[in-house]
């Protein structure tokens, strides 16, 4: 039997892909600083909140009330609250509960909307019609409105929370998830799964989904800098992370806002540690999306 | 004559067009408008045709890829349409099917090795996982790959070497049919030859039958013991290789084997040509009669009015026409 001779080219671009994944990070910064710029404030959040125990100067419920209300100083570089708390302590610990919000409120969404959406275009017509007009009534209400309306529900709560964040992501992800995988279903591997005889999970689970990883993702990652404002207004709005949870929402609420003039460290920190987190999300999640665009990620 | 391992009767596929969720189809493409026709086991069957002549619906019908809209498929002497999707889960571990496209016809995050089990380890036919690489070793030297193949990735192999993969997940089931849905059309020609030659091995070997799908007359009649030629959904002859390609009696099949070249300058320079006027007509609305009659040229007034019926004109040679 004729065996097809291999070129050097084959062999070559046959080598394993490990090989060339630090060479694609090592790309992907050369390519897109300022997603690196985002994925550097991603990794140092990331870090600050596993090592909060060791970095953070001060115990985060501990209240102080000899140093009550003070400016940044030596002792307190940011300052306290007006329970004596260490600013920069709360908001160490607050990377925590952001990034415990974002990961697991766009993990839940995505899965739950990558199934959706998969499915949906999977089995089409009339599931897909029915499916879809559901996703447009969840599309009616904005963001914070749907999570406010499953916090009314749920009640408050970290676990509550982020199941009010990840509500209003299943049909966005769920939409951009089925149409990517409206043309995977047409292609001929699929159509040979279900030659093979194969069951509707398998083919979803195994042809389809790892198809539309990439939009996924995108979706995702994107998202979690959303979910951390997200986080953060239902916890300023009282509806979120309740005290004394270190929370950057929560850290601007209530006497930061009585004191905002004679106290502003209360509510400018914190602030700063929202607006760089989500920065830094956005800035990954563009690049990302650019990165890993499937049309001009085909060759 | 002995059961066919595949029977054919009167399969009609037609997609409505247009509408939308009030308004009812704005149209009907009638794809495959009456195609019977039956393969016995080890025998290569070609259907051969234009592009949108319903040659591919015919074997997606087959394969029970498409709901056909009416007309019976039986397979193995069980009839296929209307079987629940558990039945016919095990019918399809006999039926396998071969694409046009090497590149899209793997899942690209799948290793080939993987590709190849999956289909082993659901239909439960090798359960022992280290028996089942063994069995997709044997799989890839069947079809002329290396055992290494099984670790590589759709998109470190060439077209060809892809194709031998498509060939050797078909094989994966052990079945007695494959539809060959144009396995060669997308492959340079001299990869077409190799995978041509590699089917014609793996028949002998196996003792399979082939559903050999085509637009290329060359090929078909290199692989195929009958043919079957189809235009605007229907069968408009079916013969054996040899008197098909010999003495075709059907307009159309004349007119395609004369759009055949000769590789000869002199034989090609002193044949005569038939040369189809226009174009092929929309499914969508196909002429009265006969389909053919508008293009043909040896045409009369009953080509207008009335369908011409699919007749054994001699032994074994069936066409659909007034004048054969």
């Amino acid at each position: 039997m004729a065996v097809t001779p291999q070129t050097v080219e084959e062999l070559t671009r046959a080598e394993p892909r490990r090989a060339g994944w630090i060479g694609a990070v090592l790309d992907f910064i050369r390519q897109r600083p300022l997603g690196a710029i985002g994925g550097g404030i991603i990794l140092v959040m990331v870090a600050v909140a596993a090592t909060a125990g060791l970095l953070a100067p001060y115990n985060p419920l501990e209240n102080d009330y000899a140093a009550m209300l003070s400016a940044p100083n030596r002792d307190h570089w940011l300052g306290t609250d007006a329970h004596g708390r260490d600013v920069l302590t709360r908001i160490l610990y607050g990377s925590r509960t952001a990034l415990m919000v974002g990961l697991g409120a766009s993990l839940i969404g995505a899965v739950f909307g990558a199934l959706i959406g998969v499915g949906s275009a999977y089995f089409g017509g009339r599931v897909d019609l029915v499916v879809q007009r559901i996703m447009d009534v969840f599309f009616a209400f904005p963001v914070i409105i749907l999570a406010l309306a499953v916090v009314a529900i749920l009640g408050t709560g970290v676990g509550n929370v982020i199941l009010a964040i990840a509500t209003p992501m299943v049909p966005r992800c769920a939409r951009v998830v089925r149409s990517s995988a409206l043309a995977v279903r047409e292609m001929p591997y699929v159509d040979a799964a279900r030659a093979a005889g194969f069951g509707h999970r398998r083919i979803i689970l195994r042809h389809m989904l790892p198809n539309v990883m990439a939009p996924l993702l995108i979706m995702a990652t994107a998202f979690l800098g959303e979910a951390i404002l997200l986080e953060s207004s239902l916890s300023f709005l009282g509806l979120g992370v309740q005290e004394p949870t270190a929370a950057w929402g929560l850290m601007l609420r209530g006497a930061a806002v009585e004191f905002a003039e004679s106290a502003p460290w209360m509510a400018i920190f914190p602030g700063l540690a929202i607006s760089l987190a989500v920065f830094g999300f956005n800035l990954l999640g563009d690049s990302l999306r650019d990165a890993l665009d499937p049309r001009l990620r085909t060759q | 004559m002995s059961q066919a391992l595949l029977e054919v009767q009167d399969l009609v596929k037609h997609f409505p067009v247009g509408g939308g969720l009030l308004k009812g189809a704005a149209g009907v493409v009638r794809a495959v408008e009456g195609v019977t026709f039956s393969i016995q086991r080890g025998e290569t069957l070609g259907l051969v045709g234009e592009s949108g002549c319903g040659k591919t619906t015919t074997g997606r019908c087959v394969l029970q890829l498409e709901q056909p809209t009416s007309g019976r498929i039986v397979f193995e002497g069980a009839e296929l349409t209307g079987l629940s999707q558990d039945k016919l889960r095990t019918v399809r571990r006999h039926m396998q099917v071969i694409f046009q496209d090497p590149y899209s016809s793997l899942n690209p995050r799948m290793t080939v090795g993987d590709i190849l089990a999956e289909p082993i380890k659901v239909h439960r036919i090798v359960s022992d996982p280290a028996k089942r690489q063994a069995r997709v070793r044997e799989l890839l030297e069947q079809v002329g790959l290396h055992a290494q193949h099984a670790r590589r990735y759709p998109h470190q192999l060439s077209g060809g070497q892809r194709q031998r993969v498509g060939v050797a997940r078909a094989l994966a089931m052990q079945p007695s049919l494959i539809v060959c849905d144009e396995p060669v059309s997308a492959l340079d020609v001299s990869i077409q030859a190799q995978i041509i030659n590699l089917l014609e091995e793996l028949q002998a070997r196996f003792g399979l039958t082939y559903l050999f799908i085509a637009h290329d007359l060359s090929v078909v009649r290199h692989i195929s013991d009958r043919v079957a030629v189809m235009y605007l959904g229907r069968i408009v002859e079916l013969a054996d290789r040899q008197s098909l390609y010999d003495e075709a009696l059907h307009p159309y099949t004349r007119a395609l084997l004369s759009a055949v070249p000769i590789p000869d300058p002199k034989l090609e320079a002193r044949r005569e040509r038939t040369v189809l006027r226009g174009e092929v007509p929309s499914p969508l609305n196909p002429p009265s009669g006969c389909v053919f009659h508008p293009r043909c040229p040896i045409a009369v007034d009953r080509c207008s009015a009335e369908i011409p019926a699919l007749r054994e004109i001699k032994p074994g040679h069936w066409a659909a026409c007034h004048l054969a």
